[in-house]
């Protein structure tokens, strides 16, 4: 095994853990954190990177998951050009913003627009973990907030994939208003009758998990996400307790009666067409 | 009374203008004269103290041990209170005290965060810390509120949601989620006032209303200042420093539009006088309530979407 190769070099030789780790090409090659097999790139991105050995979901980017769910060269995009400020003048943010902005090419956090599902139109917004962890401040809020209230005005049904480590601290409070705005658009959205899907998929903590991504009509997950309020570490710190291995993934949330199903990847954007389709106004009135 | 750090010099200052007097009264020596000159020293030194308060000095006032709670607030402001216990699901939260009563010959429901003053209470009310029941005991006290017409106050005064696994096995996030929305759909007036500390998601789980207000030495932040600095700066001693920076006080969440209205607090604290402190909350009360009562339902609604939608900061950029 490739492992153990690899482990047996480190015993013997002098080879130091970075020249092993450049052993694996740069953009090339692949090593699953799950399992450690190592795999093309190009096969992984093939399966949604997902391993195709022992089914570990690794991180999407906001596009890769866009291009994944919606119909090739149907999506739109939304209120690109809110940008992010700095309300609390807080030192150095913006700079920590520009550097994301260059690694992910994103503008925030969140990537919100319309795409076609299965040849029907449908309303997103897909969370992205690598801008500041995920999380919210005031522009995700806000392009989140506009998404619902767009999917409510068109009369579409509204996908929202999360991926966030909570609140985001440079906003302070008005990152935790977020979760109030995000909330109050889902109200009115649902008495409007809207359709709103919520999928966690790994992380989704803090005031995202308390807010929008548990309002869906319906919740799911993706498998062994980590999905919570409190950080695990919080919580041993706090009481000392020892947690269960799967405390806060996707399968402890659906034994205890949180979600609603958890859902491989690959059977993401069947399922979630399935369902739209279902509460497809069209078909009812007609 | 436990002394603040900050404040020590002002009480010391009383206590020797005290020993003065009685010397005065006791003996044949007067000093009135040097009396005089240390009262004017002790008002220029509180108007400073008081007057300078910094982030972290109201950190420490909203969590003063003797700060009032919830049930002293219902005990003044309002007659016939009543309280009502339960989820109808899994328990009764004492972190979250919730019932009816009368306020100026009105019935209200009224939902605040309850902590102890001491140990012993607080272990009874984790802290003001609430569970998942906690919170859906109050959104089943807001429905019925919405069903019999009553308007709601709601007290904030907790450090946040209890950080535990039972909390998380019970739907912590769903819990607060859900307050959250159906709060923005309430048909009746909700009227929010932090009183102590607004800690994070277990505060706003009782605060999406049409009013907010903070008491003048309250606090309202997405993480305590301690947890803030361990996040940012992996060191929990900065939480003076953090205080800072989060802008958390009752001023800053002014500046960034978030409140209302501050609610004056007496020279020293809220727990220095309680009854002054109910009297400015009663007052804040009546208004909020006249400008809401007549409001149409639509309007109630339409007004709160507005409320919230303005709050946060970006810039619009071009498309």
């Amino acid at each position: 095994m490739l492992k153990d190769i690899f482990g047996r070099r480190k015993k013997h030789s002098s080879v130091s853990n970075e020249q092993t780790k450049n052993d694996i090409p740069e953009g090339l090659m692949k090593k699953c954190p799950s399992c450690n097999k190592i795999f093309y790139e190009k096969e992984m991105a093939k399966n949604m990177e997902v391993c195709p050995k022992c089914g570990f979901h690794h991180a999407l980017s906001a596009w890769e998951r866009i291009h994944s769910l919606f119909d090739a060269d149907t999506f739109e995009e939304w209120d690109a050009h809110v940008q992010t400020s700095n309300p609390l003048d807080f030192p150095d943010y913006l700079e920590k913003i520009e550097k994301d902005r260059e690694k992910t090419k994103l503008s925030e956090a969140v990537v919100t627009g319309k795409g076609m599902m299965d040849n029907r139109p449908v309303a997103f917004s897909v969370m992205d973990s690598r801008f500041r962890m995920g999380s919210m401040g005031s522009v995700v809020g806000e392009k989140i907030a506009r998404a619902i209230e767009r999917a409510k005005d068109e009369d579409l049904p509204f996908v929202i994939f999360t991926a966030s480590g909570g609140a985001r601290m440079q906003e302070g409070v008005l990152s935790l208003m977020q979760m109030s705005k995000t909330s109050i658009a889902i109200k009115r959205f649902s008495k409007a009758g809207g359709l709103m899907i919520s999928v966690m998929t790994h992380p989704t903590t803090g005031g995202v998990s308390a807010s929008f991504a548990s309002l869906g009509d319906y919740n799911f997950a993706e498998p062994e996400a980590l999905i919570g309020f409190a950080g695990r570490r919080i919580i041993e710190q706090t009481t000392r307790e020892k947690l269960p291995d799967d405390f806060q993934t996707a399968e402890f949330l659906l034994k205890h009666g949180h979600i609603d199903r958890v859902v491989h990847r690959h059977d993401m954007k069947k399922l979630l067409s399935k369902i739209i389709n279902m509460h497809g106004k069209s078909e009812v009135s007609s | 009374m436990q002394l603040l750090e900050f404040e020590k010099p002002v009480i010391h200052l009383k206590e020797k203008i005290e020993e003065l007097k009685k010397l005065t009264k006791d003996s044949e020596i007067d000093l009135t004269e040097e009396i005089k000159t240390l009262e004017k020293k002790l008002a220029v030194l509180e108007d400073d103290i008081y007057g300078n308060l910094k982030p972290w000095d109201r950190v420490q006032m909203a969590r003063h041990q003797q700060r009032p709670t919830t049930l002293d607030y219902i005990e003044h402001l309002f007659v016939d209170f009543i309280e009502f216990h339960g989820d109808r699901l899994y328990g009764d939260d004492e972190a979250i005290v919730a019932g009816i009563a009368m306020f100026h010959e009105r019935p209200i429901t009224v939902i605040g965060h309850q902590r102890g003053k001491n140990t012993k209470e607080n272990i009874r009310r984790n802290f003001g810390m609430p569970h998942p029941e906690g919170y859906r005991k109050a959104l089943r006290h807001m429905k019925q509120a919405e069903k019999f017409n009553r308007p709601i106050i709601c007290f904030i005064d907790t450090k946040g949601a209890e950080p535990g696994k039972e909390a998380e096995e019970r739907g912590q996030s769903s819990a607060i989620a859900q307050n959250l929305m159906e709060m923005a759909g309430l048909t009746v007036p909700v009227v929010c006032i932090v009183i102590g500390e607004g800690g994070s998601g277990g505060a706003l789980a009782l605060g999406v209303g049409d009013k907010i207000y903070m008491l003048e030495n309250s606090t309202y932040s997405v993480i305590s200042p301690e947890g803030a600095a361990a996040l940012l700066w992996k060191d929990a001693s900065q939480a003076q420093r953090a205080a800072e920076s989060m802008r958390i006080t009752s001023y800053d969440l002014q500046d960034l539009h978030v409140l209302d209205g501050v609610i004056a607090e007496p020279r020293g604290g809220a727990h220095r006088d309680v009854e002054f402190q109910a009297k400015e909350i009663e007052k804040t009360i009546t208004q909020a309530l006249k400008e809401l009562t007549n409001l149409s339902v639509d309007t109630l609604l339409e007004n709160r979407w507005e409320k919230y939608k303005n709050i946060g900061a970006y810039e619009e950029g071009t498309e």
